[in-house]
């Protein structure tokens, strides 16, 4: 078997298939990376998988998760200007660390500083798909923009040496399926370097205090580094000119949309010019300018909003050129990513004639197929916690989802948290409905690594300003959805072995929680019963409602050995057909059949036995497995 | 190999479709064709939709495929067989599908009925798919069905251009000793 963890760190020069967020790991080896933080977050938390397979004592660089994006960011800010290279990766949004983010290009990061962001053009895990190179011009802050495995290697490595140049951030910004995909990847050698363990920070590298009349110095020299920086992007091959020897049609593209027009086009008899864009801020002026003085018509293809077409065109005006530049051309283009079959569509509105006609779609698409969301997984404690919640609450309730396998609970049949803003936010909202609100109940859920990234705020809010609430705190000992990584409830870390475990309990009554119950979300009757005491109780209430996390328990379980002992069956003389198991509860194990028999999935049940109380007439049992 | 080959995998969050994606993207790359390709990930996992993207050949930039040009469905799992040859396979193209049955929700909550291997027939007959299916019942293990399917689709010529030892060399950059010996059997 192949190690992943070894060959990041082979000191030969070596070619794999790699998929982009194991291939930027390497990079960081071969750049002399010293510190690396994150958040969890799809797309890009394959990086941490990553580099978590080099054995901790091989790890060239320091790594932690952090409890968010903000402190990631503050801890990369903190060693770069220590004088080492920092990297920080983080998913779609840098809302949360915005606040940190836009002080950054402010700043003499000595050691230089890499921003991985990930985004999401098609929303394929997050909750908006916004255009964080918007960010990037608030900031003044440099992004390239890769678009396959290859270049994510190879733009990661000169984001580090620009950034350790001009002592500035730089963003390499990459989207979901770019993050994902896979190809033979080349690399080169590795030399490990002795690293300095000297404290290098110096006020006098600064100023790092931005009061007064220092911010707008500060501010100045921002824009004289992205002045050079704009140099650097004219001068640089990475922006280069694909001369198909066209003089009407341009198209300017990067990233995805570069590769999926490449495609599309493949063995079209005629070929526009392409300006591949690897730096989009910012841009090389005088070299689009020409672009666009060469051709009668210019396509810009991007992903999201028309940024390079805007800019594109205030070049064009600026310059007097006369050329035709279109970007976007309907609502849609706005929205989702370029894939092949959508950059077929934008390609054949602009020059019908270049690609060979689409053909009629087929009778096909009309054959329906039932939906299948995802589900809470066999044996999911969260299922337990919104069934026996469904049981006693009033049906005007009003309930506050935030993010998290738990999330899941919105769809049915549980309809279990209503409304959804962002990360950490459920508590704010909840108080917010509970104000001229005498008759609705209001209850919020987060889970526990959320409550530690964003929470605490607004569970102080809400015990300082004293609201009407019951938070119920879905604690799995893990953050789930993006893979099981650890957090501060569970006290181990990504180095150097065991960290301070923090207990929510505790950090509840710290904050001065009076009223908090707690129960295994399997006890459902028991939680059912917290939950109506919390509610009866004018102000802040808590429930903790823990079980531990099915799918990684299962997978330890397995790994270590063992195997499933007890499935879950259904005596069918007892079985009244009332299907609360399959209707209510839902587990994915349950089988309806067309007659109105249920029956188990033997494929899928885990013998939790968390179903078993849900059947008003006790027709479910566990079996042992060689017994059905 | 100067021709393209498209093929679109696909299957339920827990089926293990990651580990057979990442077998025949390998196995390609063993046999010496250039291959790219792109893997689901994140909360689809969780008992949704799982699919899986491998594109083989000369001429192939994105690692993503177009909708009805897909040369070959690989998937393990009844409704995301019809699911997947409806939506991305080309009219003659070819499915090969692991006959596993695992209820969508809304059949479960008695909105939608099942799926059968006759709406599979149908779509079949309207777009001149070929249809392959594998079923074993002696399987002990639910989660060697990926394996099931692979074997079945290489014995079968149906993936053009692999042969047995270049998968079985792609499960071995893959897997620890003990699962590859698990799972190699089926290529035997």
């Amino acid at each position: 078997m192949k190690q992943l963890g070894e060959l990041l760190i082979q000191q030969e020069a070596f070619s794999e298939i790699m998929m982009g967020n194991s291939a930027v790991v390497r990079a960081m080896v071969e750049e002399g990376t010293r510190v690396v933080t994150a958040y969890p977050g799809s797309p890009t938390p394959e990086i941490g998988g990553a580099i978590m397979s080099i054995q901790e004592e091989q790890r060239p660089f320091y790594f932690e998760f952090s409890v968010n994006e903000k402190v990631a960011t503050e801890v990369a800010f903190g060693a770069s200007v220590n004088g080492h290279l920092s990297t920080v990766f983080k998913s779609v949004g840098l809302n949360v660390a915005a606040d940190s983010f836009v002080q950054l290009p402010l700043m003499e990061l000595v050691g230089g500083m890499v921003i991985i962001i990930g985004d999401d053009p098609g929303a394929n895990s997050s909750q908006n798909e916004q255009d964080n190179r918007h960010y990037a011009r608030m900031a003044y802050c440099p992004v390239f923009e890769p678009g396959d495995p290859q270049e994510v290697y190879e733009m990661y490595r000169d984001a580090a040496k620009l950034s350790k140049e001009m002592k500035m951030p730089v963003i390499l910004r990459l989207s979901t399926h770019i993050c994902h995909a896979k190809a033979r990847v080349s690399f080169g050698p590795y030399e490990p370097r002795e690293a300095s363990r000297e404290p290098r920070f110096d006020p006098e590298n600064g100023p790092y205090i931005p009061l007064t009349e220092k911010a707008l110095r500060m501010k100045r020299r921002a824009l004289e580094k992205l002045d050079r920086v704009a140099e650097y992007a004219e001068n640089s091959p990475l922006n280069r000119l694909d001369d198909n020897g066209n003089k009407r049609m341009g198209v300017v593209a990067g990233g995805l949309p570069y590769y999926s027009l490449l495609d599309v086009l493949f063995g079209a008899s005629t070929r526009p010019d392409i300006f591949k864009l690897a730096m989009s801020y910012p841009l090389p002026r005088q070299r689009l300018a020409e672009f666009c003085r060469s051709h009668d018509e210019v396509l810009v293809l991007e992903e999201l909003d028309p940024i390079i077409e805007g800019e594109l065109k205030a070049i064009a005006f600026d310059e007097g050129i006369s050329v035709k530049i279109c970007g976007k051309g309907e609502r849609e283009d706005l929205i989702g990513e370029y894939k092949p079959a959508k950059t077929r569509r934008i390609l054949s509105r602009r020059w019908p004639q270049l690609l060979p006609a689409e053909e009629e779609q087929s009778a096909a698409t009309e054959l329906a197929v039932p939906e299948r969301p995802p589900q809470m997984c066999p044996g999911c404690g969260h299922r337990s916690a919104f069934h026996a919640i469904k049981r006693v609450i009033k049906k005007d309730i009003i309930s506050v989802a935030d993010i998290g396998c738990h999330t899941l609970g919105a769809l049915p049949p549980y309809n279990m948290g209503q409304v959804l803003l962002c990360m950490g936010h459920s508590n704010g909202t909840g108080s917010g409905l509970s104000l001229f609100n005498d008759s609705r109940n209001v209850i919020t859920f987060i889970g526990d690594s959320t409550f530690f990234h964003a929470g605490l705020p607004g569970v102080a809010n809400s015990v300082y300003n004293d609201h009407n609430i019951t938070l119920i705190i879905l604690l799995n000992d893990t953050t789930a959805m993006t893979g099981h990584q650890d957090h501060p409830g569970t006290g181990k870390t990504t180095h150097a072995g065991v960290g301070q475990k923090i207990k929510v309990r505790s950090v509840l009554e710290g904050l001065g929680v009076k009223h908090i119950g707690e129960t295994d979300t399997y006890n459902q009757k028991r939680l059912g019963e917290l939950l109506k005491e919390a509610m009866e109780i004018e102000g802040f209430t808590a429930v903790i409602a823990r079980h531990p996390c099915m799918l990684k328990f299962t997978r330890e379980r397995r790994r270590a050995g063992h195997t499933i002992q007890t499935q879950a069956a259904i005596d069918q003389e007892t079985c009244n057909q009332i299907h609360h198991c399959v209707g209510l509860f839902a587990c994915p194990s349950f089988v309806r059949h067309p007659g109105g028999q249920v029956t188990v999935n033997q494929d899928l049940c885990i013998g939790d036995g968390s179903c078993l109380q849900t059947c008003p007439v006790n027709a479910i049992e566990l079996k042992k497995v060689d017994e059905q | 190999m100067s021709e393209q080959i498209n093929i679109y995998l696909c299957g339920v969050g827990g089926q293990g479709i990651g580990l057979l994606s990442e077998a025949v993207l390998r196995a390609y790359d063993h046999a010496g064709c250039q291959v790219r390709g792109v893997d689901t990930h994140g909360l689809a996992q969780r008992g949704g939709i799982v699919r899986s993207h491998i594109r083989v050949g000369e001429g192939v930039f994105s690692p993503l495929n177009e909708p009805g040009r897909v040369d070959i469905v690989l998937a393990l799992e009844r409704t995301e067989a019809l699911r997947g040859a409806r939506d991305y396979l080309r009219p003659g193209g070819l499915l090969v599908y692991y006959d596993a049955y695992w209820q969508a929700l809304p059949i479960r909550l008695g909105e939608a009925e099942d799926v059968t291997g006759s709406d599979i027939e149908l779509l079949a007959g309207r777009q001149k798919l070929r249809v392959e299916r594998v079923y074993r019942s002696d399987l002990a293990d639910p989660r060697t069905q990926n394996m099931a399917l692979l074997s079945h689709a290489v014995s079968g010529g149906y993936l053009p251009g692999l042969k047995a030892p270049h998968v079985k060399a792609a499960l071995q950059d893959l897997l620890p000793e003990k699962l590859y010996e698990k799972n190699v059997v089926f290529l035997e």
